[in-house]
């Protein structure tokens, strides 16, 4: 499941909704993203969040289909914030759930790495030293490449 | 045609999102962006860097060779930034 939402979540409600009456399912893992206080050298205030609406779905629902493919995932939900947010609020939500720990391990950390490089989300920083875009990350693609198969 | 832009591109160019028809010799990616660029000098700024911008051609990840029709919904943006490390 997939869901693109301006309000919070709730971890504990996620996987309570998500593993109910799942009982062949032996280990659930889940990644929360936070808003840091800084970026780089500069102090962030707040953040917002644009999207796509429409494809930031659809590129969602891939990652996840693509995730369900690779390993035998029982359950797996991404939830993934907009709009403007502050330091310690979460981003984004993703949980993975299998009959055993390593399928679940390695499709969450495939999630994240891709959530990265394909949902089309843009983050504009704000904070003393005024409002930016933030700029993609090398970094980010050379994880997310990782994973071609 | 309905063009949308984000980001940076969007506040270039002034708006998120424009209906348009585009003269029939424009069938690529590219094309489209010479075309876009000479609309007013908020696209042209939009567009100046154009190594950077990415497109999606009915909400697929486009290229500059990939075709554009009338009734396409063709996005332009900023290199994606979600979730950062």
């Amino acid at each position: 499941m997939i869901r693109v939402q301006a309000g919070d979540f709730d971890i504990g409600a996620e996987i309570a909704a998500l593993t109910n009456r799942k009982t062949h399912i032996g280990g659930v893992v889940t990644f929360t993203g936070l808003v840091r206080d800084f970026a780089g050298d500069a102090a962030v205030a707040t953040m917002t969040l644009e999207h796509y609406p429409g494809m930031t779905e659809r590129m969602l629902a891939d990652i996840e289909a693509e995730a369900n493919r690779r390993w035998p995932l029982d359950a797996s939900l991404i939830v993934h914030r907009h709009g403007p947010l502050e330091p310690g609020d979460n981003i984004v939500l993703v949980i993975t759930a299998s009959a055993h720990r390593q399928a679940a391990f390695e499709a969450a950390e495939f999630l994240v790495d891709w959530l990265k490089t394909k949902a089309p989300f843009w983050k504009r920083e704000a904070g003393p030293g005024g409002d930016r875009w933030v700029d993609a990350k090398a970094v980010d693609d050379a994880a997310a490449a990782r994973w071609h198969k | 045609m309905k063009v949308l832009y984000f980001a940076w591109l969007r506040e270039r160019v002034g708006t998120g999102e424009e209906e348009l028809s585009p003269p029939a010799g424009i069938t690529t990616v590219a094309a489209l962006i010479d075309w876009l660029s000479a609309r007013s000098a908020g696209h042209a700024r939009a567009f100046e860097q154009r190594e950077v911008i990415r497109a999606a051609v009915n909400q697929d990840f486009a290229g500059p060779d990939d075709p554009v029709k009338p009734g396409d919904e063709v996005a332009f943006f900023p290199p994606v930034t979600g979730g950062r490390r």
